[in-house]
């Protein structure tokens, strides 16, 4: 259906030559510019030296961990003597990463549950939930060794003499107690995240069909919401964890500049608890060729164990994570 | 298929011979004033459609389609939902290859050269598209065109030099009157249809050769469809314009040539008065009286 | 017994107990920061009040400072507080400065190829990495810098007429500013990576689209568009990582030798050869002298000046991503 032409348009340019006949143009970077093509190629090179420097710390991490390790490092204490060899191994420092990791956590976790309930589901007066907010975000952003000072200044406190030694007078304010309150606060802001996200992604009919049913929204909160939310707190507590077990500072500072144990008075266990202690963090701190002991082979061995531990906890959180992908979400 | 009880109210005017400037009642019954169209003052063949086919994954969205597509001319592609229309306009910009299951079988020449032969970006920018959803940049009215203008060539250009381009982009789209005070006003505080007239500015900024819309006016108010339309029908003298519309009295008020599609087939092509005065086939009669769809 | 079978007293937890003790932990969480922050600052002030405003000018060597502040505490005569710690917030500038443009560049990168231009089985293998990265406690970097980087740069990298050229001054062995950088940016850029990756994925995906269809490529798309959209989520990542830095004391406490020393750019480009002590791990080294009070001061100042950057980093970050919300971009 062709009618005649009659004020033709201005002639076109004609198209660009087919690049090769018979085969299909895609859009490759060949076609782009060069700075195009220089920017994919530092992305190249960037991903791989990303995958390259991680693969040279676990690879070399492993091989001196294998080579110094040996269990018996697990089960036996430090103790003085002439060689690496000779001075046993840091059972109290895994013993004691175990206790500061179980104590803050226990801190952690309810609290950090509650602060994200509170947010979630109260949040009147709205400057209060605002504040809290901030504060939050504000405590995930001070140094730890900030927290390890302050931590000083409450632990010596005569009021809080219980939690840690007291020798005529003078409160020690080192103790698995000040650590863990301290550690506690350092993994707060990670579980109230990741709880709030669990809490948002329930649709609010849920809510609503229980209310309906004359639920209060607390017995809602505790029989409904956060057994939805489990995978997202349980997120929550292993990334808390991490950070809890990963941390230096707080233990260098308040627990004790010792490799052993050291109970103070009282009963089991509160006499340990009380006392000073050291972690696998504080010990390959110590161990290192910066610190007063300088074992470099007792350093790695303990690196391993600790880099093992955090391993564990990834994949903790990678399984949790598809667990619950596969169970479903909401038909919101 | 046999319709099982036509409405009462709705008329079809079956006489041959409908011409293009009386205005003869429009599908439904209204008697909407078609746009005084002049018939086309000419018509090159810009693309053709060659026995097209395109599935995702196993499941065929567009049946052997062959359709010619004119400079100096609207075609409309009309059909239900789910017909494959728009599927069929994303393939004319090689857009469906953004989808990894798609596959096509035949050819869409550009000029008689297969458009696979040619660099995808290259062809998008002679074959530019308008989208359903206004999607202006997060930037002010006068990068949005500039952006278009400055990532073709190699080296930036300066805002001077940019300037005459971005004023006739926003002429042609008729838009430079309502924001040539202030071209850095942030593009997404203008009105809905301001930015779907923004988005046809930016698709004429890189002066193509065929402009694709994609039911650009579902979004908007009848106002601005009406002079989304009023613009449309001013621009098929410089592009060759296909639009895809699920509006049947919008295809009816602009274009010259409508091909309707059902499930995946080209049922019927032909001119759009003739295709709605006097449809040769079934399932076109009944889709135009509203028997479905 | 359940609580929603009704009895005459009610359901066991009423919502107004709940919210009530749940408000006073949320109270008590506000009043902990409050009372950290009133409590640093308070510790600190004896060393301001002492030292004014030269607290932060140069002037004498910290490390001889430090010393006459620990000995005259024990002493319990006049406390001598005299403080310049102008070197130690030089090298804190110098490391978090280096490390975060270096952690920037690469995030930026890394995170554009995670999103957009990987293949698919590059993304499998890059996510993973990014986040174990993330996760090594510092002490291991620590330690990995000690045994590994320090002896490299030390042995390999500074030749010995480096070392000769400042032997009077300091000795080049390897603690230096460059090993510090380079730990620091591994440490800080997977933080970058994985918040500007969701700032790149949360980018509308009608405006991609949109400017494929106009025939601009897919890098140019992704960084003109995406990136661009994206500049709130880069600036919270930067800022995040700006704080961790700052904050870093026990990796830097290994790397950075057992003197306080800042670098200095005059002797040409060995300065990055050269140790550096950065404000926090300062706190950690002198730890041991918190027992006597104008160390307690001082440290407690130190660590005052820590919190007071930190929070005018947020603040800075908070008022550009409000900036950034003229166009459209969404914060």
């Amino acid at each position: 259906m062709e009618s005649s032409v009659a004020t033709p348009p201005p002639a076109r340019p004609p198209a660009p030559a087919p690049q090769k006949p018979g085969k299909d143009a895609v859009e490759g970077s060949a076609t782009w510019q060069l700075s195009d093509r220089i920017g994919l190629a530092i992305c190249w090179a960037l991903g791989l030296l990303f995958c390259a420097i991680a693969v040279a710390i676990v690879v070399y991490l492993f091989l001196q961990g294998i080579k110094y390790l040996k269990p018996s490092m697990l089960v036996t204490p430090a103790s003085a003597g002439f060689s690496e060899s000779e001075s046993g191994g840091f059972s109290d420092a895994f013993v004691g990463t175990l206790i500061v990791a179980v104590m803050g956590i226990a801190i952690a976790l309810p609290a950090g549950v509650g602060v994200a309930v509170w947010l979630v589901e109260y949040g009147r007066p709205a400057g209060l939930a605002r504040i809290t907010e901030s504060t939050i975000e504000a405590i995930a952003g001070i140094p730890s060794i900030v927290l390890a000072l302050f931590g000083t200044v409450i632990f010596s406190s005569t009021a809080l003499g219980f939690l840690s030694r007291t020798s005529e007078g003078v409160v020690f304010g080192r103790s698995f107690f000040a650590a863990s309150a301290m550690l506690a606060i350092v993994a707060l802001p990670l579980v109230v995240a990741s709880t709030r996200e669990g809490l948002n992604a329930i649709p609010q009919h849920v809510r609503e069909a229980s209310y309906a049913v004359g639920k209060t929204k607390i017995a809602t909160t505790r029989r409904i919401l956060l057994p939805a939310a489990r995978p997202q707190v349980a997120t929550g507590a292993m990334l808390g964890l991490g950070r809890i077990i990963g941390d230096t500072a707080i233990i260098v500072v308040l627990l004790g500049a010792t490799q052993n144990f050291a109970p103070v008075g009282g009963a089991f266990p509160l006499n340990y608890l009380r006392g000073a202690g050291t972690t696998l963090t504080n010990f390959v701190y110590e161990a290192s060729p910066t610190g007063n002991l300088n074992q470099p082979q007792k350093a790695y061995a303990a690196a391993f164990v600790l880099l093992l531990m955090v391993l564990a906890l990834n994949a903790a959180v990678d399984v949790v994570h598809r667990r619950a992908r596969k169970v479903g979400t909401w038909s919101s | 298929m046999e319709l099982v009880t036509p409405p009462p109210i709705r008329r079809l005017p079956l006489e041959d011979g409908a011409v293009a400037t009386e205005v003869s009642p429009a599908p439904g019954g209204f008697t909407a004033a078609r746009r005084s169209i002049s018939a086309p003052q000419f018509s090159i063949r810009r693309m053709e459609i060659d026995d097209v086919s395109v599935s995702y994954a196993n499941r065929e969205a567009v049946k052997s389609v062959s359709l010619p597509v004119r400079q100096g001319e609207v075609l409309s592609l009309i059909g239900p939902s789910g017909c494959g229309k728009t599927t069929l306009l994303r393939s004319l910009n090689r857009l469906t290859e953004l989808t990894r299951t798609a596959t096509l079988r035949g050819r869409i020449l550009l000029d008689d050269v297969d458009i696979r032969l040619i660099e995808p970006t290259s062809l998008r920018r002679r074959v530019t598209m308008v989208f359903q959803q206004p999607n202006p940049f997060p930037m002010s009215v006068f990068d949005n065109i500039a952006y278009v203008l400055r990532e073709q060539g190699s080296r930036r250009q300066r805002k001077k030099a940019l300037e005459p381009k971005v004023h006739s982009a926003l002429q042609r789209a008729g838009l430079f009157e309502e924001v040539k005070d202030n071209l850095d006003h942030p593009a997404l505080r203008l009105s809905g249809g301001q930015q779907q007239r923004l988005c046809i500015a930016r698709a004429l900024a890189a002066e193509p050769e065929v402009l694709l819309l994609d039911e650009p006016c579902s979004a908007l108010d009848p106002q601005s469809t009406q002079v989304i339309e009023d613009l449309i029908v001013k621009l098929r003298d410089d592009v060759a314009v296909v639009i895809v519309t699920h509006n049947l009295q919008q295809a009816y008020r602009i274009a010259d040539h409508v091909a309707f599609m059902y499930l995946g087939e080209l049922v019927e092509y032909s001119s759009a008065t003739a295709l709605f005065g006097s449809p040769r086939e079934q399932r076109t009669k009944e889709y135009v009286s509203g028997a479905f769809g | 017994m359940d609580e929603s079978y009704p009895s005459e007293y009610g359901p066991k937890w009423s919502d107004q107990r709940a919210g009530r003790l749940l408000g006073a932990l949320v109270c008590a969480v506000v009043g902990l920061l409050l009372a950290l922050i009133v409590t640093v600052f308070i510790k600190a002030w004896p060393s301001f009040a002492h030292n004014g405003l030269a607290w932060f000018g140069s002037g004498g060597s910290v490390e001889e400072q430090l010393n006459q502040i620990y000995l005259s505490g024990l002493s319990g005569a006049d406390y001598v507080y005299t403080f310049h710690g102008w070197q130690l917030i030089w090298s804190t500038l110098l490391i978090t400065g280096g490390a975060v443009l270096l952690a920037l560049f690469s995030a930026l990168f890394v995170s554009v190829f995670i999103v957009e231009f990987a293949p698919e089985w590059m993304r499998d293998v890059l996510q993973p990495v990014v986040r174990f990265l993330a996760s090594v406690p510092s002490v291991i970097y620590g330690l990995l810098g000690v045994l590994v980087i320090v002896p490299f740069i030390g042995n390999h990298l500074v030749t010995e007429s480096q070392k000769a050229s400042v032997a009077g001054v300091i000795s080049l062995s390897g603690y230096s500013l460059l090993a510090a950088v380079l730990i620091l940016t591994v440490m800080i850029a997977p933080l970058m990576v994985s918040i500007f990756s969701d700032g790149l994925r949360s980018v509308r995906p009608g405006w991609l689209e949109g400017s494929l269809a106009l025939g601009v490529n897919r890098w140019r798309t992704t960084w003109k568009i995406a990136v661009r959209t994206a500049r709130p989520a880069i600036v919270a990542g930067t800022v995040l990582a700006v704080a961790r830095a700052i904050g870093e004391a026990v990796m830097l406490a290994m790397v950075s030798g057992s003197i306080a020393f800042a670098p200095n750019p005059a002797d040409g480009l060995i300065f990055i050869y050269e140790p550096s002590r950065p404000l926090a791990p300062t706190i950690v080294k002198n730890i041991d002298s918190l027992g006597s009070p104008p160390s307690n001061a001082t440290l407690f100042a130190i660590a005052a000046v820590l919190l007071f950057s930190a929070a005018v980093f947020s603040l800075a970050g908070w008022v550009a991503r409000r900036a950034m919300r003229k166009y459209g971009a969404t914060a």
